[in-house]
């Protein structure tokens, strides 16, 4: 790793063994040594990945472990993302009523807030939280038991660590996000209707009929559900940058900030391409 | 899980035959360009304590590492019961780690979990027909054995560091292993905690009969609780022998390493 690095910032490429060193810029090199990094990355993750399902995926189960996380990052978030979704259940209604007035579409208001929120509102604002408070939580203390050895005792137990740390706490994030993301939707839509009732005389009943109208599980069960593969993108980065950490403290600090800035950005990245591969298959 | 199961029977059937409990067979590890071990031979038998001494970065605990499976070696053998661990699946490694207790340099205690739970944890996880009172019985047991029977609900950063080396030595006991890896068990240790500690050794040493390998710098400790003492320098075996032998060994590193420890 260090001496592809040295043979990289020397100008030599070690895609390209051999290759003579290469006249180019310095930022033509750092490019090409960011681009290695980059592909070096995505290979670890493949391979941490697959280990996990392999251990994963064979008995003896950690259902102890596994329940524990459920609750950690189950019910432990429930609150904040109750909290994040009913404040921007609350801002959405307010703003939406300016420019749905301005437009003429004031009845549509109702059914663009239920759409907005279930949709895309709820289940990104509830990844971005959940990947905040989570991914940190997982990455920090993954670190901090990989650089005290913690890990290799799990090991030198004969315990797999892949299974006991990394698996359950990849599958409890993948179970709990959809369920996450259900709270936060209603905490939104019933702050939505509690700001707009706060203006124009409308009942919850009136709301929840007018904002449902015409809609079928193709509108809300596959938004929902996608947000599983944001559960799966935020527990695998956040094991993953943790069980990888050297360094003491510094290298701690690194883990857990990693871990939420690369999981925020993939849960976006993923996001496009699920709503792209949602509006194909759930028209 | 068959094999896993079938495993331990392998190991005593090697056992039989009279094969060390640990032989190191010309083992090379290097790390980037640098080597760290060089090709080194060794064997401990059951009953026996070997000190490995050396430099820092001298790659004792390396060594320790590449014997349960840690980490695995350029060339060479470690082999357990005269199988050599290289070949084997995770199971089968995992079976021979069952008959390894490993002491880590700093305990490494699993910090969210209370003193009594770090010792239940190999148990918990490999208790066979073993009944929840049982597993809390043989947690007190051992947690007696090292003298920590007081500090079952504690955690690992209220207690100190000679504390939590005691801990950690009932773990690596926790599933009756018949080889015992210690690195720098007396590091960081007062000299009266240190003596504790090495008491400790000789007790579990002659109450188990383990095959024991002790990584330390501490020359006392070594000449307490080891029958035996290898050197280590530039990745080689400079010497070995008993401590007696190693005083009237002439090279030079020997006598230097031994001057000033």
């Amino acid at each position: 790793m260090s001496d592809r690095k040295l043979l990289a910032v020397g100008g030599l490429s070690p895609l390209f063994p051999g290759q003579p060193l290469s006249l180019s810029s310095p930022e033509r090199t750092a490019s090409k040594w960011v681009g290695t990094e980059f592909l070096e990355w995505f290979g670890e993750l493949g391979i941490f990945f697959w280990r996990v399902v392999r251990a994963g995926a064979t008995p003896p189960f950690e259902f102890r472990e596994l329940f524990r996380q459920l609750d950690e990052i189950g019910s432990k978030s429930l609150p904040l993302v109750a909290l994040a979704g009913a404040a921007i259940g609350v801002v959405l209604s307010l703003e939406s009523v300016q420019s749905m007035t301005r437009f003429g579409a004031k009845s549509l208001l109702p059914a663009a807030l239920v759409y907005s929120v279930v949709h895309e509102i709820g289940p990104i604002t509830t990844a971005l939280v959940v990947s905040g408070r989570v991914g940190a939580g997982i990455g920090a203390e993954l670190a901090s038991m990989k650089v005290t050895e913690q890990i290799d005792a799990i090991e030198a137990s004969a315990v797999n660590p892949y299974r006991l740390l990394a698996a359950t706490r990849i599958v409890a994030c993948t179970l709990m996000l959809p369920l996450l993301t259900l709270a936060a939707d209603a905490c939104g839509l019933l702050m939505g209707w509690v700001a707009l009732a706060s203006s124009e005389p409308l009942s919850f009943h009136q709301f929840i009929t007018s904002g449902f109208k015409g809609a079928d599980f193709n509108d809300f069960l596959p938004p929902t559900f996608k947000t599983a593969v944001f559960g799966l993108i935020i527990g695998l980065v956040a094991c993953f940058q943790g069980m990888r950490t050297r360094g003491g403290a510094e290298g701690v600090g690194r883990a857990a900030t990693s871990s939420v800035v690369l999981s925020s950005l993939f849960v976006i990245l993923a996001d496009v391409v699920l709503v792209k591969f949602i509006i194909i298959f759930f028209p | 899980m068959a094999t896993t199961e079938q495993f331990p029977t392998e190991l005593q059937a090697h056992e039989a035959d009279g094969s060390p409990a640990v032989a190191i067979e010309d083992l090379c590890k290097s790390f980037g360009t640098q080597a760290v071990l060089n090709g080194i031979s060794f064997a401990v038998s059951r009953g026996e304590t070997l000190a490995v001494l050396g430099r820092s970065g001298s790659g004792k605990s390396v060594l320790l590492r590449l014997i349960i499976g840690l980490q695995t070696p350029d060339s060479g053998a470690v082999r357990i019961h005269g199988e050599d661990i290289a070949g084997l699946s995770l199971d089968q490694l995992n079976a021979i780690r069952k008959k390894i207790g490993f002491l880590f340099q700093h305990a490494a205690l699993y910090d969210s979990l209370t003193v009594e739970q770090n010792v239940a944890f190999p148990l918990l996880h490999h208790r066979g027909e073993m009944s929840d009172s049982e597993l809390g019985d043989r947690v007190k047991q051992l947690l007696a054995e090292v003298g920590m029977e007081g500090h079952l609900e504690k955690m690992p950063s209220e207690i100190s560091g000679g504390m939590q080396k005691r801990v950690g030595l009932a773990r690596a006991l926790a599933l009756e292993p018949d080889i015992l890896l210690l690195d720098e068990p007396t590091a960081g240790l007062d000299p009266i905690s240190s003596a504790e500690i090495d008491d400790l050794v000789l007790k579990l040493q002659a109450e188990h009969q383990m095959a024991s390998i002790v990584v330390t710098h501490d020359l006392h400790s070594a000449k307490t609780v080891a029958d035996r003492l290898i050197l280590l320098n530039q990745g080689n075996v400079t010497a070995e022998g008993t401590f007696q032998e190693l005083q009237s060994n002439n090279d030079e590193f020997v006598r230097e390493f031994l001057k000033h420890s």
